[in-house]
């Protein structure tokens, strides 16, 4: 029974590698205490939430990778509810579709059941080609017609965003199963090596950004991201890569490298993208669900893009 | 059988309420732990009563009731025992004529010493949109004027079930608590000022510029 939950095979890297992002959160506490002592008069506190928020999600994160598939599983299926019912909460939606919706809601256990019954090529066209066409049918049952473009569009972009890219991440974790040419380990190792690697290069854009940029890359969109934290924070991503994917992961240098540049990339991407919908919806944070740091979507916003698109590579080139 | 009531919000309504819903508070120090205490709030779906009792703790549950419609959740007999021995509704008369007192259910659960929560525009109607503050609110706070008032916001709420449907869809669902409002002689002046208060937590809760058609 406990077996079923807990994954008895886990590689040594990997494990080092959550060790690190351990000790890296225990030295952010650490320095803004320090900095608290130093300049209490400065308002600390949504620096210290973020921290403390960013202690729960390693601490679930290493969970499900430490755990087994069905838990990972779970988790990442609460994580697509989450993140799509802050959407839904978002954006405009009408007032027929109600039934709609609820539909909507459902293809998530469905998305993720076909990951648990190892059936890729369900889970790679499910909401793509059928809920895609299925919801709009509902909807011209229910026959409102007006503002059905709007409403049918951004329901299918936000199971697009929420559920489908998101569900890249525990498909990356079952990969090896599935192709049956690789450990089954390796799959905790390559999505703890996209996440860090995403998360990671957050932090360097936003670095790179301060200490260099002056160019604004997309001003309309997000003010505060220049084209040196761009660069910046892409070659940093790629250099990382380089160090910890040889290690890590089963990909050749090369490879790794490439695979950084992509994360980097899209990282980037997908930050400015969720950036222009908040825009558009009139917030500037899309929830209050992780303290410190808004919304779930703020902090997923680049792993929408990053995760499909850094599967796809690997299973290209290796499974 | 406030014991039905309390397994109630502990099995059903923090459930929905806090997992498959979602729930932003602001100032919850502000909602009444003792009574007597009128809890006055907006009006959009069946789930803004579970919405109410998942915001108390669970100790002070057995003594919160709420003021619903008597026409409505008493027609039918089964519906009637769930809303008046789970549920805990307190039954209000609508339109009765005049020598009947609607109120006297309420009148009873406040000099009881208990927490009353009333949705003093009297029906759900559409979402978000907050009509009159009928006179029941003022009659009740007149005669127990060491009652405190507290006003309520709820948003989302007729998103996630209005009127008509049955299927509670997720929604983040936000709440706001107001300051204790007391009687007062005039009753427009009351009424007007409990509607206002209810308006501007409402552009608390509200996106700060929502998407509109």
């Amino acid at each position: 029974m406990l077996n079923d939950w807990i994954n008895p095979s886990l590689p040594a890297p990997l494990c080092w590698g959550l060790a690190v992002v351990g000790v890296l959160l225990v030295v952010a506490s650490l320095t803004i205490a320090l900095l608290k002592r130093r300049k209490p008069q400065k308002n600390w506190l949504e620096l210290e939430q973020r921290v403390r928020t960013w202690y729960w999600i390693v601490g679930i994160f290493a969970l499900t990778l430490l755990g087994s598939k069905a838990l990972a599983l779970t988790v990442f299926a609460l994580v697509s509810f989450l993140a799509f019912k802050e959407f839904l909460t978002l954006s405009a939606t009408r007032e027929a579709d109600h039934v709609v919706l609820f539909w909507a809601y459902m293809s998530i256990p469905f998305q993720y059941f076909w990951l648990g019954v190892n059936w890729y090529g369900m889970f790679i066209i499910f909401i793509p080609v059928y809920a895609f066409l299925i919801l709009p049918m509902r909807m011209v049952l229910i026959g409102e017609t007006r503002g059905f473009l709007r409403a049918a569009s951004s329901l299918h972009w936000a199971l697009m965003l929420t559920v489908f890219s998101l569900s890249h991440l525990p498909a990356l974790l079952i990969l090896p199963e599935v192709s049956n040419r690789a450990p089954v380990g390796h799959g905790a190792s390559l999505l703890f090596f996209l996440v860090a690697l995403t998360q990671s290069n957050d932090v360097a854009q936003y670095l790179w950004g301060k200490a260099t940029g002056r160019r604004k890359i997309a001003p309309t969109v997000s003010p505060n991201k220049t084209v040196g934290g761009f660069l910046g924070g892409a070659a940093t991503t790629t250099l990382l890569a380089c160090l910890i994917g040889p290690w890590l992961t089963p990909m050749s240098l090369l490879h790794c490298a490439l695979a950084g540049l992509l994360i980097g990339v899209s990282g980037f991407i997908g930050d400015v993208v969720i950036s222009a919908v908040k825009r558009d919806i009139g917030v500037k944070d899309s929830g209050t669900l992780l303290p410190g740091h808004g919304g779930i979507l703020d902090r997923l916003d680049s792993l929408t893009y990053t995760a499909p698109l850094f599967f796809h590579y690997v299973r290209y080139l290796y499974f | 059988m406030p014991w039905l009531r309390v397994l109630f919000v502990l099995l059903v309504a923090r459930p929905v309420v806090r997992l498959w819903l979602g729930l932003t508070i602001r100032h919850q120090e502000r909602l009444p732990l003792t009574g007597p205490a009128i809890v006055v709030a907006n009006h959009n779906s069946h789930l803004d009563i579970l919405t109410l009792y998942a915001l108390f703790p669970l100790a002070v549950i057995r003594n919160v009731q709420p003021a619903a419609a008597a026409d409505y959740f008493l027609a039918n007999p089964l519906v009637a025992w769930f809303a008046t021995q789970v549920v805990g509704i307190i039954p209000v008369k609508r339109g009765t004529k005049k020598g009947d007192d609607p109120l006297a259910g309420c009148r009873d659960a406040l000099a009881d010493g208990r927490i009353l929560i009333l949705f003093p525009e009297g029906t759900r109607g559409e979402p978000e949109v907050l009509s009159e503050v009928k006179s029941g609110i003022w009659h009740l706070a007149g005669e127990f004027r060491d009652a405190p008032v507290i006003p309520v916001y709820m948003h989302g709420l007729g998103r996630a079930l209005g009127r008509g449907q049955w299927l509670p869809v997720p929604f983040f669902v936000d709440v706001a608590v107001g300051r204790a409002q007391h009687w007062q002689e005039n009753r427009q002046a009351f009424k007007q000022g409990l509607r206002d208060c209810l308006l501007q937590l409402r552009d608390k809760v509200l996106p700060s510029s929502p998407y509109q058609d």
